[in-house]
């Protein structure tokens, strides 16, 4: 099936132009807390990709019967369901991961990018483009996500998905690994480099004033 | 002295901003005037002393394993934590709800200028966050639990204010072209966060 341009724009568009994080500075929270190794980066990444596009095609089936008014409560239990339901799916199949992962698989409900996809999209739009919306703007989030992991991971511990890839010879030269890198602040700092070189590339992101 | 300590504990070592990261979303998004960061940073400390004290008793005496007790002997295995999630977010948006309902009747000064900031509040992460670090630490009582969600709350008004404040200060700093707004913000946070470390251990 060929895709359309519009299609096109909704899933690819949250990759680069519009990415969620580093652009629309949406779930910053918990892209920054699970990311000192690659695996729970990952596992995150997917959690909130399946969320976020199963709570838009839910929010976007309902969409004309939610009143206004209490519309934020019902999104929250939406999106509660569906991270309950990913958060057992976790507990059950890979317990270490989820362990690492604790409060912040939960946390995915109040990630603002699920609620602000679910604003922003899914309550003017039909099922499929929201489905494709959510898809787009969980991977957006997901490669920032696997990005700044994949740089913790490997200078902080010189190890990718738990395996040494920095050789013994290395250390034995007097390479040390950078123990800063596992500490939180890092991570910020390395979405900050992200952004840095983003923008360089994108001039017309760039923004006036400090 | 214990909710002293945890007070102390929660404001500076572990910092709902520089240690976890919570409510980073509107913590760049409001932070750049200190009075508005004021407004949130209060109108966050009240929903976080309301709705953690809230979740402890929940918590406690509805959804843990054998919290049922009390109920009757044929409740006493019912182990209703898997609805926590649910059940924390509903309260937490209805409380949320209701404090912007009885805030606009009783005292419209104040509604307008926290108003605005109240709705964002349900889906900012520090509150849940508060609960569900709550769940996982078991509290030995609710004094305690509330000593928590005032020292969170506490923590993060301080560290939004400072934000802001070094952000009016950037107004006349020259920054690389890419890094204005956001970058910047984003460097000025990590190097707070690497300065906040060095309160980690202390003890009272």
């Amino acid at each position: 099936m060929a895709l359309s341009n519009k299609t096109k724009e909704v899933l690819l568009g949250p990759l680069n132009k519009n990415n969620p994080v580093i652009v629309q500075v949406l779930g910053i929270c918990s892209a920054l807390a699970v990311t000192s190794k690659l695996e729970p980066a990952v596992v995150m990444a997917i959690s909130v990709t399946v969320v976020v596009a199963f709570a838009n095609v839910i929010i976007s089936l309902l969409r004309k019967t939610i009143p206004n008014r209490i519309r934020i409560i019902v999104q929250l239990v939406v999106a509660a369901a569906l991270v309950t339901l990913v958060s057992e799916v976790l507990k059950a199949f890979a317990y270490d991961v989820n362990k690492q992962l604790s409060v912040f698989v939960g946390l995915i409900v109040t990630n603002c990018i699920l609620m602000g996809r679910l604003e922003a999209f899914a309550l003017g739009n039909g099922p499929w483009p929201s489905f494709l919306d959510g898809i787009g703007n969980g991977l957006g989030y997901g490669w920032i996500l696997v990005a700044v992991g994949f740089f913790r991971e490997l200078l902080g511990s010189g190890s990718l998905f738990g395996h040494k890839v920095i050789p013994q010879c290395v250390y034995d030269a007097g390479y040390k690994d950078n123990g800063l890198m596992m500490l939180a602040p890092m991570a910020i700092l390395i979405v900050a480099c992200i952004i840095w070189i983003h923008r360089a590339r994108n001039k017309d992101l760039q923004e006036e004033s400090n | 002295m214990d909710a002293i300590n945890i007070i102390v504990r929660s404001i500076f070592v572990d910092n709902m901003v520089f240690a976890y990261f919570l409510g980073m979303c509107s913590f760049l998004a409001v932070s750049k005037n200190v009075k508005t960061a004021l407004g949130l940073g209060i109108a966050v400390t009240f929903v976080l002393v309301l709705t953690l004290p809230l979740n402890y008793l929940i918590e406690n005496y509805v959804l843990k394993g054998g919290a049922l007790a009390w109920f009757g002997d044929e409740y006493k295995d019912v182990d209703l934590s898997v609805f926590s999630l649910l059940i924390f977010i509903a309260v937490i948006a209805s409380v949320v709800q209701l404090v912007e309902m009885i805030i606009e009747r009783f005292s419209p000064a104040l509604y307008l200028s926290l108003g605005i900031f109240l709705p964002l509040i349900a889906v900012n992460c520090a509150i849940l966050g508060g609960s569900l670090f709550m769940q996982q630490r078991e509290f030995p009582n609710i004094g305690i639990a509330t000593a928590y969600a005032f020292g969170s709350g506490i923590g993060w008004l301080l560290a939004i204010v400072g934000m802001a404040a070094i952000r009016e200060k950037l107004e006349y700093s020259n920054v690389p072209k890419p890094l204005k707004g956001l970058g910047i913000t984003f460097i000025i946070t990590a190097l707070m966060a690497i300065g906040f470390m060095s309160f980690s251990g202390i003890n009272i």
